[in-house]
């Protein structure tokens, strides 16, 4: 939609919380049809980056651009963006149908309905469209609120631990979905704890620690087993003086 | 920027009318309250239809209260607040949604609580009673437009059901005072253009009350 920017283009970023500094300098750019992982360990601030190249933050200093605009300052540009975060940001009494239209008519989806059943069987729940979204289990509410935040087809889909509570069915949807939107020309911002699977999705991978990104890779020139030891080393040397570790890998 | 307000209130009352958890508590607080009100006085000493004027406004001031913390509490749970501004709606529209949203329940708790106190308080049925409901209703639309934003403001800290009515009570007290100088005066059957300089107030409250809270919304919500 915007092929002359970057999809996602941050320079300079600081975030502070009081005295704390939860994202120090960061810069990063990702063109259309990337995917970067950001690994790091508890309190790196990989899910304050995220909620600043959302826009539910603002930077203390720098900026942060989505297909060339500031989601801060132009509202009409966050209808590019999907976030996928922690918490479901579903609505318990709505059914599963219910909450993914209510977002397809926020975003301005032309069919609403039709989007949001189809939102819902691409992550393979649809059989529970009409189930109200308290009755589901955590992996299942995970698999609706995905489809809540992808119903739009963003170009920019922001991810925080989105493998949390799937099962391999789950998963594997959800991987089969990133996969078919980085063909589409989605950028994704994908960040987990367990390195294999993001490696498996991702075109470039970087690692977190105290707010900095202190390594970037091309997952093309990467062999998962070497980057998961040398991961882990890095992440301890950076822990020395942190209560935190914790990195998931099944390699 | 109405159309997306529109959306979020129906998405609010539809969440309220499949859970009716604030609904039924505030309609129980309602008439609850009317009658112990009702009881607490000695009828030959000040008659029911007096009393009804102060009565109604303590009612609904505390009614309303229940009903707005609900508001962004159904936000908050699994963080669908975070849905609707990573949205292309506006700050303001989800405030005006949630304002309407409120109002519409807060009309839903007076249209049962005003026929019970025209019951309990022998008020006369008719012009006046519809009158009092019209003030009622311009009442409501400036305690929505500060409860509102007060909630949005109390959600996020430890202490949100005590710091919303302190936050909010001060400010609605304006809006209540003109409300029942006007309600008393209507109840009393007399002429309307009595009530008239109140009502006037009432209404530049309610502007100056629903324009400053909407520009006020987007900082409440900045981290």
């Amino acid at each position: 939609m915007f092929p002359t920017c970057p999809a996602v283009e941050a320079s300079g970023v600081r975030r502070t919380f009081g005295r704390r500094r939860a994202v120090d300098g960061v810069a990063l750019s990702l063109n259309a049809g990337e995917c970067l992982a950001l690994f790091g360990p508890n309190g790196a601030g990989k899910t304050t980056l995220l909620r600043l190249v959302a826009g539910l933050l603002k930077p203390t200093s720098g900026s942060v651009r989505v297909c060339g605009h500031s989601l801060r300052e132009d509202a009409s540009a966050r209808a590019h963006v999907g976030l996928i975060s922690h918490q479901s940001m579903l609505y318990r009494a709505l059914t599963s149908r219910e909450n993914v239209e209510f977002a397809a008519r926020l975003y301005g989806v032309p069919d609403p309905r039709a989007a949001a059943l189809n939102a819902l069987e691409r992550m393979r729940i649809l059989d529970r469209a009409d189930a109200p979204v308290r009755a589901l289990s955590r992996g299942l509410q995970q698999r609706v609120s995905i489809a809540r935040s992808i119903v739009h087809e963003p170009s920019v889909v922001l991810l925080d631990e989105p493998y949390t509570g799937l099962d391999a069915a789950g998963g594997a949807a959800l991987t089969d979905m990133l996969q078919l939107l980085r063909s589409s020309g989605a950028a994704l911002i994908l960040v987990t704890h367990n390195v294999d699977e993001g490696l498996g999705v991702a075109s470039h991978a970087a690692v977190m620690l105290d707010g900095k990104i202190v390594r970037h890779d091309d997952c093309a020139t990467v062999e998962p087993r070497t980057y998961v030891a040398e991961y882990r080393e890095l992440v301890l040397r950076g822990a020395e003086h942190a209560s935190s570790f914790d990195v998931e890998s099944t390699a | 920027m109405m159309g997306a307000a529109w959306l979020v209130a129906r998405k609010d009352l539809a969440i309220e009318f499949r859970t009716r958890t604030a609904f039924f508590s505030a309609l129980v607080f309602a008439v609850l309250a009317l009658c112990i009100f009702y009881f607490a006085w000695d009828e030959s000493i000040i008659a029911p239809a007096q009393r009804a004027p102060g009565v109604l406004w303590v009612v609904l001031a505390f009614s309303a209260l229940l009903g707005l913390q609900r508001s962004f509490s159904i936000e908050e749970h699994d963080r669908g607040i975070d849905a609707l501004l990573v949205s292309p709606i506006s700050r303001e529209a989800i405030y005006l949604g949630k304002a309407i949203g409120n109002l519409l329940f807060l009309c839903a708790i007076q249209l049962i609580t005003i026929p019970a106190l025209a019951l309990f308080y022998n008020l006369p049925i008719g012009r006046p009673l519809m009158v009092v409901t019209a003030i009622v209703l311009l009442a409501m639309i400036g305690i929505v437009a500060v409860g509102t934003l007060f909630s949005a403001m109390a959600v996020n800290t430890r202490l949100a059901e005590l710091l919303l009515p302190m936050l909010s009570l001060p400010f609605f007290v304006p809006i209540l005072m003109n409300a029942a100088q006007a309600t008393t005066r209507v109840l009393a059957d007399r002429p309307l253009a009595e009530s008239w300089p109140w009502l006037k107030i009432l209404i530049a409250f309610d502007l100056v009350f629903v324009v400053a809270c909407t520009l006020a919304f987007p900082f409440t919500l900045e981290e």
